[in-house]
Parts: C-alpha cells; sequence; structure tokens
C-alpha cells in the first residue's frame, strides 16, 4: 500500500512540475487543461462529450479521419461486410442542385441510445459522460444491437484478432463501434478523427463537451444551425452536423 | 518365505523415500518473471490465488465509470511480466501469464481481446 502511495506522490510531484512549465502565469495555463479529469475519477455527468462536423469543410475524398481511427484503434482498414468499420466516409448528392458533399458517419453517443435499450446482458451502456460503449467482458454476440442502431455504427468482429492495441481491446465474437477515443478523452485528449481532421487543416470536426456552455463547441451549437442525422427518433445524439 | 518378506520390506522403504520425495519437491512450472520487481501485492501467494479477483473489480470500474490508472491493471501486469526476450506473457509454457495457467489447466481468456505485449518504445527496440 505504502509502496503505491509513494508511487502516486511521485507521480503528482512530476506531473504538477511539468504544470508549472507550461503556465503563463499563477492560474493561467498555456493550453485549456479544463477537460482532463483526474486520474481515478469516474467519469461524470457533469460532462457530455459529443462533436460538431461541418459538412461544408468537410473535403470530399478525403479519408484521413478514417484512417486515424483505423490507426488509433488498430482497426484493419477492410470495408468488407465482416470488416469493422467505426467511421464511414458518407457521399451525398443533392439531386435537386447536384451538390455532391462526404461526411463522416460513426456511433452518435445517443442519449437515448437504442443499442442499449435493447441490449440483453447490459453490455451496451452509456458511460455517464455520455459515451456510449460496449462491455466486451459480458457482450455475448447477439448483434440485437447492431440492428436497432440507425445509424449502422456498430460492427462484429467475425475473426480471432492479434496483436490489438492495449488501450483498445478487442476480441472475435462480440460487438464494437466507435468508443469516441474513450482512452484519449480519459486523459484529456481529443478524438484521434478530430484530430486528423485539424491535422489535415479542414477543422471540419469540432469536439468538446456540450454541458460546458463556454466550451467551443456549445458556442458553435448556440450560434449556427447544426441538425441532428435522424432527429426523427428523439434519441438526442452526441454527434451533430452542420451544412447538410 | 523369509526372502520374500524382506524383498518386499525393501521394496516398500523405496516407495516410501520416493513418494517422501516427491511430497518434498513439486514439480513446478519454470516461469519466467519478466523484469519482475515489487508486485502490487507483495504477498505472492495472494496474488496467485486472487489476481483474477483483484482484476476483475477493477476492469468493472475503469470500464463502466471511466476509473484509470488504479492499483490493479492488466496493462502493468504485462509490463512487468512480459518476457524480456519476447516481450511478451504468451507464447511458450514459460511464459508468466501461459506457463502458470497450463500447468494449472485453467482457460486464460484476457488475451482473446487484451494486448499480451509489452509496448515497446522506438529507442527500446532498437
Amino acid at each position: 500500500m505504502s509502496e503505491t502511495n509513494l508511487d502516486r506522490r511521485d507521480f503528482l510531484t512530476k506531473s504538477s512540475i511539468g504544470l508549472a512549465g507550461l503556465a503563463i502565469a499563477p492560474g493561467m495555463l498555456l493550453f485549456d487543461m479544463a477537460h482532463a479529469r483526474p486520474l481515478g475519477e469516474a467519469a461524470s455527468n457533469k460532462v457530455r462529450w459529443g462533436m460538431l462536423i461541418d459538412n461544408n469543410k468537410c473535403e470530399t475524398g478525403c479519408n484521413d479521419c478514417v484512417t486515424a481511427c483505423n490507426t488509433e484503434n488498430g482497426l484493419s482498414g477492410g470495408t468488407k461486410p465482416t470488416d469493422s468499420q467505426w467511421i464511414r466516409k458518407v457521399q451525398l448528392k443533392d439531386t435537386f442542385t447536384g451538390r455532391v458533399s462526404s461526411l463522416p458517419m460513426m456511433c452518435q453517443h445517443c442519449e437515448n441510445p437504442p443499442c442499449v435499450d435493447v441490449c440483453p446482458t447490459q453490455a451496451s451502456f452509456k458511460r455517464a459522460d455520455g459515451i456510449v460503449l460496449v462491455d466486451k467482458h459480458i457482450c455475448i454476440g447477439c448483434r440485437y444491437c447492431v440492428m436497432a442502431c440507425p445509424y449502422q455504427a456498430r460492427s462484429f468482429v467475425h475473426e480471432v484478432l492479434h496483436d490489438q492495441k492495449p488501450e483498445v481491446p478487442r476480441g472475435k465474437g462480440t460487438v464494437e463501434s466507435c468508443t469516441l477515443c474513450v482512452h484519449r478523452i480519459d486523459k484529456g485528449d481529443t478524438t484521434a478523427c478530430a484530430e486528423a481532421c485539424t491535422k489535415a487543416g479542414h477543422k471540419a470536426i469540432l469536439f468538446g463537451d456540450l454541458n460546458d456552455p463556454e466550451s467551443e463547441i456549445s458556442k458553435r451549437i448556440r450560434t449556427v444551425t447544426s441538425t441532428q442525422i435522424r432527429a426523427d427518433l428523439g434519441l438526442n445524439t452526441g454527434v451533430r452536423y452542420e451544412g447538410i | 518365505m523369509n526372502m520374500a518378506l524382506r524383498l518386499a520390506a525393501i521394496l516398500f522403504s523405496i516407495f516410501i523415500t520416493t513418494a517422501v520425495h516427491a511430497a518434498d519437491k513439486p514439480i513446478l512450472p519454470n516461469i519466467d518473471i519478466g523484469k519482475g520487481g515489487q508486485c502490487v501485492e507483495p504477498d505472492h501467494a495472494l496474488m496467485r490465488k486472487t489476481h483474477m479477483n483483484l482484476l476483475k473489480h477493477q476492469r468493472d470500474e475503469t470500464m463502466r465509470k471511466g476509473i484509470r490508472g488504479q492499483k490493479y491493471s492488466l496493462a502493468e501486469c504485462v509490463e512487468c511480466h512480459a518476457s524480456t526476450k519476447t516481450n511478451s506473457v504468451l507464447g511458450s509454457n514459460e511464459a508468466f501469464c501461459q506457463g502458470c495457467h497450463a500447468y494449472a489447466a485453467v482457460k486464460l481468456d484476457c488475451f482473446e481481446c487484451h494486448a499480451n505485449k509489452r509496448k515497446v518504445t522506438a529507442e527500446a527496440s532498437k
């Protein structure tokens, strides 16, 4: 026990030294640390993670978010019906105006997720901070959730997998989907797709806390028109789109 | 008759000694403990007996509530106990997890989903 406490103290000392280096003045940091939840603290429903995707900025033909997701989560990148796809680029064509655009489609992290409703083992669940996940320890692979999801966001793992990422356990016989990069969010990072989109210069994916009125995403959805896909279902999705 | 009895006695005593010897030195698996060092619980017998319970409790806390960085973690088991040669806790009957589970004839499910290899940094692998 004492051993652990020492480690913890050591960790806190080191991290505070690191933070002090980044502080411009007392109480002011170079970057926004508000999102990083202290290690060991449970996710809270004061936060609701979400994303705003700007269809106008999303480049047709660009696949960076999909590639980043595959790399981050150790997915094969295959697009066969039996391959796992956590995020897809969908092309839209307005038949009247002829406008062609594309947008990334993934788990919409609903407030009232149908996948959670139908799960017979409660493996499909919503975390306090709004992230919808599958507990693969108790998932029996029945695939009810795959059927229930209106966004076709869930995949089933058909084959034995090897060399999974340490932060992203995946295995045969279970259902999986976008985790909103939960392992990154818990560290205070943004999602891999949002990071890749920003890196590519498109800045079409904005990730943030929908419950915090001061967050960039909240300010944006307050000022511009954004829509939920299949809003008629009343699921209150965490992922919103603008420009569609 | 006398001879036969004596022979039986000798055989019996040999049998007893071997039996006692076997009990003295049980055949234990030869396990590669990897880096080793201070375990999260200093009592090794306790770890052998209860590591699955500790991990199971912790996994639910992490999965459901998002509590990370706690004392018991499968990734940390692998970090310390993966073989220094193969960086894995599986692969042979000397590997830390597989070796003992093969010895005890207990199915090991963790690594069908979880990574069995230590995270090797680019510098360390050079």
